[in-house]
């Protein structure tokens, strides 16, 4: 009862967010109700037993991301472009195309929501080791590789960031 | 009141993800179009970890760590190109950026 009101709850705040993020005319009123939206994906990883990934969400998303792009955006002038057309002239093409997708991807869903019944899960250890834990002891070995591959992207990216916003290249 | 099933998971991950596509085509602001994109990476998050909640298994959800981790660099480089663009074209508009335009 109480999952099923908060879940809605959840999803009104990131599909509001997400719809205010995408119509509003200033930059900073989308990045704020961009910041609503994220807040409301970590309530639904809450709500699914992902701690670990709801703290990362919100350090990393609302505390990084989101002062990187109001950053971003109090460094460029948006004043110019916020009293322009705000959106491109093929709109109408792209949200005919949207929708085509939304109808099939929802048909399918109603169509095969009895597929998504899956055989019960093993039943979890009589000492529940946590969700912090037991991505950590996965994460540092099955997907060991993969997580040294994801520093060097970062890397990368810090140094491409840093080479695309110096003055001279 | 009916409990909450993956299928509602899914569903709200289709809308956010139509959300974010929606802006992505339409805008002319890249700020709100790269906005847009950690909607749809977001939406995918969301999916990861509805699986890996109704398989009892914590893979997705470290495969939606590896999402955030691009989407961070994703932000970052595009900003960084954003700030590039404008010093040079003085634009963010993403149609007036036609210099490969013939």
């Amino acid at each position: 009862m109480t999952d099923t009101v908060l879940f809605y709850l959840f999803a009104l705040l990131v599909l509001g967010g997400g719809i205010l993020t995408i119509t509003r005319r200033s930059a900073v009123h989308s990045a704020i109700a961009l910041i609503v939206s994220l807040l409301g994906v970590a309530g639904l990883y809450l709500l699914q037993s992902a701690e670990f990934l709801f703290a990362v969400q919100i350090v990393l998303y609302v505390g990084g991301i989101m002062v990187l792009f109001l950053f971003v955006i109090m460094l460029v002038n948006l004043d110019e472009a916020a009293r322009q057309r705000q959106f491109s002239k093929q709109w109408w093409i792209g949200l005919a195309a949207v929708i085509l997708v939304g109808v099939q991807v929802f048909w399918f869903l109603s169509r095969g929501a009895g597929a998504f019944r899956f055989a019960a899960a093993p039943e979890t250890a009589a000492i529940d080791p946590g969700n912090t834990e037991r991505i950590a002891e996965v994460l540092f070995s099955e997907y060991l590789l993969p997580f040294e591959i994801a520093s060097v992207l970062l890397l990368v990216a810090i140094v491409g960031s840093v080479v695309m916003a110096k003055k001279r290249i | 009141m009916h409990p909450i099933t993956t299928t509602h998971y899914l569903a709200l991950s289709a809308a956010l993800l139509l959300i974010g596509t929606v802006g992505v085509l339409t805008r002319r602001n890249i700020v709100i179009i790269l906005m847009s994109i950690e909607l749809i990476l977001n939406a995918v998050n969301i999916n990861l970890v509805a699986f890996s909640h109704a398989l009892q298994n914590v893979n997705g959800q470290i495969f939606a760590i590896f999402v955030i981790a691009v989407a961070v660099a994703e932000a970052a480089v595009g900003l960084g190109i954003l700030i590039a663009l404008f010093r040079n074209k003085e634009t963010v508009l993403a149609d007036e950026v036609d210099l490969l335009r013939w």
